[in-house]
């Protein structure tokens, strides 16, 4: 740490900045010019530190006390308890939810005791507009290594021998991928950063190009050593302004200090990165599809061979890897593919990012050994299901993953493993469901999603996905028959197999897992037009249990559309045809005497 | 759809954003973002002087408009509402959000109320998932939306000037 007795970091991810924490920066700076103690005190607006739940977070620095939900109003609490008087602040520290005790630091949170931060290692540490803070945590010390002491190939046998994995969701060893590229000869080679993270409810690669821009470029900057290409694009989301603008920060200082442009560190290889902007298709995400997207074309898959490592961006040898993937790199070739490939399982190495969310304890981004259990994903880092339900599902991969039951929840997490039980790794989305979820119209949902983003090329696709979401329309409104289950397998199958690209080949992966593990589920609404989890609303009915019902007048008050009548302390009534079932009247009676059925 | 004229100023910034990229067919997407941030949206009149300018054919540029859900085709209201789809939204029932904003404002996603102040649009995962169901008016970000404030957060805008205090973040 600086010269500083005290840092306070005050994360500015997306999540904490929507709620505030500029605010509180602001506040902290404002009393410490007040008090006389800037010299003392810096403080820091950091990235992301995953503990997105309990959102805004402070972490003070140097004896890491983290305070959660923190208001511009605590500033003051903080400065004269915690800085002034050495005393924390005991109500803004965060309590275990299992136990209720407070936990004081962070080494101490279940949340961050089985992580290990590799992609992530920097993010809320360092303040990700300073190269200088990046290069002081051994930042830009893997490319001086690489381009002054080894050759390209072997930067790529440390690579292969790491076992590194693509973690855009493919799996494809990216050692193996890098070299595909150095061989296929070519004047002009480009390498591609993938930042399209189309998966509704993942915030990986977001996070990580936010919290710590420069371990992209440096890995960028090394593929492009390795595989002879000059030029590097970064393909990002318009819809991450952050993100872009802290990359765009980065890219200038990195130009600044000579780590960009020509002849770095005297080296004689040249080497620039450029933006270039998606517009919303999940499907750019697709490395064919998102190098037409750059090309300022629709975005539409075509057939591989030949793979872009051959013929990619304007025809040339392309090199596309993800954010995460890219994240890995610098680690690597510092700490050496032995040490890496010694975390993880025998065919899957490393860590893996993931966004956990849903209906869990601790939403946010974590990074855990390969060969995890989902169990220890869910319960100890997640702190288990909210409320105290009962934990029915976990969906990985997105819109291309499956969902995994209880007896899965043991299964360590690997690229075989999750393909082996129906689903996939994804880019790292991971959304808990509890028994309040219903499966049909969870698979509904992600279907509206795939008939949305399919680029409409191929017809198994374009029309059979639609075909699949009108079916489970169909059954979620209790109109389906015993035999659209039949019809949803086999046209899953088909899209399956006649599908183009990965979207099409995967997208009916949430049918098919939800019909093998909760077909009973299905059989329900066809065939009792009963939804067990009480989600499908055309299937609930909600009406007043006479013998139960006081006469209060509290939902007469609270429904919005007037459908409840009756005076008052006499029995009330709901009409069916205006009811809208919001379930306000069963969340407000206080004495039970609304049955929903 | 009904023609509408572009003002001389229009024209000119598109020229000039087009001439900013070379007026080169590759850069299309560039083009087309830049144009969006002026002018707010890309209605046809403005998708045919691209087309002119970058030298290819209306039907390309037109392609790649429909294409990306970014680019739009009819403006948005005054204060655009967008209601995250995500899956951890959805899970923590931003459903229930989104019918309560079609109810009180009386628009389907897509749609601009008729006095151009509110429209309605979804997205997919704003990367908060932390603060689950989310909504965004502009800029601004709502978490932990319940459909029963949903009428407090329009009425905050229909007033002309949203206050700054109520932040229910
Ligand atoms: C429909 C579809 C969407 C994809 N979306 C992404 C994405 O958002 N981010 C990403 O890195 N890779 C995505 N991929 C995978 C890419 O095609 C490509 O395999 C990946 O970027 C390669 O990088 P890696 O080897 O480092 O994983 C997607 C693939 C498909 C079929
Ligand atoms: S599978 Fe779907 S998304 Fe992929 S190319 Fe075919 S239509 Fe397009
Ligand atoms: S799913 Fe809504 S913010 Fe991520």
């Amino acid at each position: 740490m600086s010269e500083y007795n005290f840092q306070i970091l005050v994360c500015g991810g997306t999540g904490c900045k929507a709620s505030e924490s500029e605010e509180i920066r602001s506040s902290f700076v404002n009393l410490l010019n007040e008090y006389g103690l800037e010299e003392e005190v810096q403080v820091v607006l950091t990235d992301c530190f995953g503990f997105c739940e309990k959102g805004p977070i402070v972490k003070m620095m140097p004896d890491k006390t983290v305070y959660v939900r923190v208001k511009p109003s605590d500033a003051d609490e903080i400065i004269k308890e915690h800085i002034v008087k050495g005393n924390q602040v005991e109500r803004l520290l965060y309590r275990d939810p299992v136990t209720g005790t407070v936990v004081r630091d962070r080494q101490h949170m279940e949340f961050y005791k089985k992580q290990i931060r590799i992609a992530l290692r920097n993010c809320g540490f360092i303040n990700p507009e300073e190269i200088d803070e990046y290069i002081a945590h051994d930042g830009y010390m893997a490319l001086g290594t690489c381009l002054t002491e080894m050759k390209p190939m072997e930067v790529i046998e440390q690579i292969k021998k790491s076992g590194l994995r693509g973690r855009g969701g493919g799996g494809f060893p990216t050692g193996l991928k890098w070299e595909i590229t150095a061989k296929v000869p070519g004047d002009q080679k480009y390498v591609v950063c993938n930042v399209d993270e189309g998966d509704p409810g993942a915030f990986m690669d977001r996070s990580i190009l936010e919290g710590d821009p420069h371990t992209v470029i440096e890995a960028m900057i090394i593929n492009g050593y390795c595989t002879g290409a000059s030029k590097g694009l970064v393909y990002i989301r318009a819809e991450y302004p952050l993100a872009i603008s802290r990359l765009k920060i980065a890219l200038a200082q990195a130009r600044a200090y000579g780590l960009l442009g020509d002849d770095i560190l005297g080296s004689g290889f040249n080497f620039d990165i450029e933006i270039r902007y998606g517009a919303g298709a999940f499907v750019c995400g697709e490395e064919t599809a998102l190098i037409h997207s750059m090309e300022g074309c629709r975005g539409e898959p075509t057939f591989k061979p030949p793979f872009p490592s051959v013929s990619g961006y304007l025809g040339k040898p392309t090199n596309v890897n993800n954010v995460e993937t890219y994240a890995n790199i610098p680690v690597i070739i510092n700490k050496g593919a032995d040490w890496f490939a010694s975390i993880g399982t025998e065919k899957s190495k490393g860590t893996k990012v993931f966004a956990l969310a849903g209906k869990i304890n601790n939403v946010g981004l974590i990074e855990v050994p390969l060969g995890t259990t989902l169990r220890e994903v869910i319960y100890d880092i997640g702190g288990g299901i909210r409320g105290g339900k009962k934990f029915k599902a976990v969906q990985t991969g997105g819109p291309s993953g499956g969902m995994l039951t209880a007896e899965f929840l043991d299964t360590p997490i690997d690229y075989d493993n999750l393909l082996a039980a129906g689903s996939m790794m994804g880019s790292g989305g991971m959304i808990v469901m509890d028994e309040d979820d219903c499966m049909v119209a969870i698979a509904k949902f992600y279907l509206g999603f795939t008939v949305e983003e399919s680029c409409g090329k191929c017809a198994p696709c374009r029309i059979g996905n639609k075909r699949l979401h009108e079916i489970l329309e169909r059954i979620t409104d209790g109109k389906g028959e015993i035999q659209d289950l039949d019809r949803l397998f086999m046209l899953s199958n088909v899209i399956k197999d006649a599908s183009l690209c990965g979207l099409g080949q995967t997208s009916p992966n949430p049918v098919l897992s939800s019909l093998k593990y909760f077909r009973q589920e299905y059989e329900a609404h066809v065939k009792a037009s009963h939804c067990p989890a009480g989600q499908c609303k055309a299937l609930v009915r909600y009406e007043v249990i006479e013998d139960k019902c006081t006469g209060c007048t509290l939902c007469f008050r609270n429904c919005p559309v007037g459908a409840i009548t009756g005076e008052k302390r006499e029995v009330h009534f709901i009409d069916q045809s205006l009811c809208i079932k919001c379930g306000v009247c069963f969340e407000k009676c206080k004495f039970g005497a609304i049955l929903v059925s | 759809m009904s023609r509408i004229k572009l003002s001389d100023s229009a024209v000119e910034t598109i020229k000039e954003v087009c001439m900013s990229f070379g007026n080169q067919e590759g850069e299309l997407i560039n083009v087309l973002h830049q144009v969006q941030d002026k002018l707010g949206y890309l209605p046809a009149e403005v998708q045919e002087l691209v087309a002119q300018e970058l030298n290819m054919s209306v039907a390309k540029v037109y392609g790649v408009v429909t294409f990306y859900s970014y680019f739009t085709m009819i403006p948005k209201g005054e204060f655009p509402i967008s209601i995250c789809m995500g899956t951890a939204c959805y899970v923590r029932g931003a459903e229930q959000v989104l019918s309560e904003f079609k109810r009180q404002l009386k628009v389907e996603v897509g749609q601009t109320t008729p006095d151009g102040k509110f429209s309605l649009s979804c997205l997919r995962c704003v990367g908060t998932c932390g603060l689950s169901p989310v909504i965004m008016v502009g800029e601004k970000v709502y978490g932990r939306v319940s459909p029963q404030q949903v009428k407090q957060i329009i009425a905050e805008y229909q007033e002309g000037c949203p206050s700054h205090e109520a932040k229910s973040a």
